[in-house]
């Protein structure tokens, strides 16, 4: 029962907080004026945009020429930054469905932001499809239309046609699962509000008034979607990585890939939910709900998944040793030791190496450390996905056509795009809703905080 | 809608309006809903509801993305327009199995998501009545509808207070 304390767990919320502490310090954020530190990181965001738009529209008139792409090497930036964005969209899901399966309590402190976070990775992640069509305002023809709206029907044994409704349906879903978070939230301000405000907050949170038999449904419905967007979270990257392991290209043509990719999502997205959860609890003073234990458990899986895409990265080169296929064994010695080994080295340090000094408990709780580390994993999965696709394709079966790949100020403007679009939305986000799932809280609240003494529950 | 009078019992803590929830359906009053800041688990059983069911319309809207997605792959490039595609098939089988599971996953959510919100009446313009405003804070409020039950006032107020109650209001909507 909800009044049973695990004396072994640590307290999830600190301080002796009551339900009526988490109303009052999650709201004041949705309620004040904007800080001057939201304005000046919302003006930066902005700039960083408006540059980036810039780059995406040179991009779209002069066409993909602006990029550095060459004969040889025909995907590079552009498919790069879209994996690593889907992949950092897939911890949000992974929080709030698997964890709830798993019945892990900490997830409720976490659960509203990475959802948020992965909802916006995957927006930065759709944006990079529709730079790198060449003529986007053909995007639709990815739909299935009938032929008369100018394309012929969508080639169903395309990994490119699944990805299309793997993105749009996890998306989809996401904002679903995201929106139905967040309902009663939503009343909860819509009750404290007054004016236009409770008009508006009164429109999102759908007339929600908390009746015990719409709660008993409520959680009905999140538990099946926990169910659906289980197997949802692990098949989208699973069929971002049939767009490489279906080809017939050595370096890319490997039966490992969709766990392996799965894993390097989860391990890039709990580092960058790690980023933002630390970065907003000191902003917005949520140091009590998100505490040192929340920090270590995301640490924990870090390592654990940066390990799995370690074993991935040796078992790749076993294979390709054992394989006994000429190209495969030269795509992986030229990966290590070819003209890119400082990428493939950059992507051993950072990915595999970097996350084991969390096996301290002191260093896992250490707030610094752990966001630097969580800072060099992202740049390490970064570089994993650089070095699948562009070190698989520059040397191709002709040595004549061997090149090399430099980025130009396309790819670059392109990328820093993606961080202005997520960062205007993020803030926009931790602006006017509640970072934190408040109902969710109060709900392990007696189970799981700290109480003042003389606390009569 | 003027008229109808409920009393509004408040309780500050979770454990109490559980056994509050039991108690007060034992001395035959009837309890219009209890309305809580966050799900306490138990509570709809002791107000005597049906194990929610919303695994149904989940697993109907999730089979008509299957039949929907088997459908669009096969017809297209079955029949519609078959595309010699590498020497493949024309019906696309097992290659559309990622499209039959997306939409079906699709449908499902979808589906039952729309089924909650109507069956509970959720939707941008529902005008909700809101009992006690701080049931959407820290205090849970149970409804009774006067019109429904036999007791007097003053007795319901009372079995309220005896069974935890902080405040019992009344409330007319």
């Amino acid at each position: 029962m909800s009044s049973v304390v695990s004396p072994i767990r640590e307290h999830l919320v600190t301080n002796g907080k009551t339900h009526h502490d988490v109303t009052e310090d999650i709201c004041r954020h949705v309620e004040a004026k904007p800080t001057k530190e939201w304005k000046i990181a919302f003006t930066i965001s902005l700039i960083v945009l408006v540059y980036g738009s810039f780059w995406v529209m040179r991009t779209w008139w002069e066409g993909l020429g602006v990029w550095g792409l060459n004969k040889t090497v025909g995907w590079a930036w552009d498919i790069t930054n879209f994996v690593w964005w889907v992949g950092i969209g897939h911890a949000g899901t992974l929080i709030s469905a698997i964890l709830l399966l798993f019945r892990q309590k900490w997830r409720t402190s976490v659960n509203r932001a990475a959802e948020a976070m992965t909802i916006f990775a995957v927006i930065c992640a759709a944006s990079f499809i529709v730079m790198h069509m060449g003529r986007p305002w053909l995007a639709y023809w990815a739909l299935p239309f009938p032929n008369t709206f100018g394309s012929l029907w969508v080639n169903f044994n395309s990994p490119l046609v699944w990805d299309v409704f793997a993105i749009s349906t996890y998306f989809s879903v996401s904002c679903l699962f995201w929106y139905i978070g967040m309902v009663p939230d939503l009343a909860t301000i819509r009750d404290r509000a007054t004016g236009i405000r409770k008009t508006i907050y009164g429109i999102l949170s759908l007339g929600w008034t908390g009746g015990a038999k719409t709660w008993a449904r409520y959680e009905d419905v999140s538990l099946i979607l926990s169910g659906l967007s289980t197997p949802l979270v692990l098949s989208v990257h699973t069929i971002v990585s049939f767009d490489f392991a279906t080809s017939v290209i050595p370096g890319w043509h490997t039966t490992i890939f969709p766990p392996y990719f799965v894993a390097g999502a989860i391990f890039s997205g709990f580092a960058m939910v790690q980023n933002l959860m630390l970065i907003t609890r000191v902003v917005y003073k949520l140091e009590d709900y998100i505490t040192l234990e929340h920090i270590s458990l995301m640490n924990k899986i870090i390592t654990l998944t940066g390990s799995i895409v370690g074993i991935a990265y040796i078992t790749e080169f076993f294979i390709a040793a054992y394989s006994g296929v000429e190209y495969e064994k030269y795509a992986f010695l030229n990966r290590a030791t070819g003209p890119l080994w400082w990428s493939y080295a950059a992507m051993m340090t950072c990915n595999v190496l970097s996350p084991q000094v969390f096996w301290s408990e002191k260093l896992r709780k250490n707030i610094v450390l752990s966001f630097v580390i969580a800072v060099i994993v992202n740049i390490g999965m970064w570089f994993e996905r650089f070095v699948i696709i562009v070190t698989s394709l520059h040397r191709d079966y002709l040595p004549s056509s061997w090149t090399y790949f430099t980025p130009r100020m396309g790819d670059i403007g392109d990328y820093i795009f993606s961080f202005g679009l997520f960062g205007t939305l993020f803030l926009l986000f931790s602006k006017f809703l509640p970072v934190i799932n408040m109902a969710e809280v109060k709900a392990v609240l007696k189970s799981s905080s700290e109480r003042k003494p003389g606390d009569k529950h | 809608m003027a008229g109808k009078r409920y009393l509004v019992g408040i309780f500050g803590d979770e454990d109490i309006v559980l056994e509050a929830a039991s108690t007060v359906r034992q001395k035959e009053v009837k309890i219009q809903e209890v309305y809580c800041p966050y799900p306490v688990h138990g509570l709809d059983q002791a107000l005597g509801y049906d194990r929610p069911r919303m695994g149904v319309p989940a697993f109907f809207f999730g089979l008509t993305g299957t039949t929907l997605a088997f459908l669009l792959t096969f017809w297209t490039l079955g029949w519609d327009w078959p595309m010699n595609i590498g020497g493949k098939n024309f019906i696309p089988f097992p290659t559309n199995i990622p499209i039959v599971f997306e939409l079906t996953v699709l449908l499902a959510s979808f589906g039952m998501a729309f089924t909650f919100f109507i069956t509970e009446g959720l939707g941008p313009t529902a005008k909700p009545v809101i009992f006690d405003e701080r049931s959407t804070d820290d205090k849970f409020a149970m409804a009774i509808d006067l019109s429904k039950n036999k007791i007097s006032d003053e007795e319901i107020t009372q079995i309220l207070k005896d069974a935890g109650a902080e405040q019992v209001n009344v409330k007319e909507v």
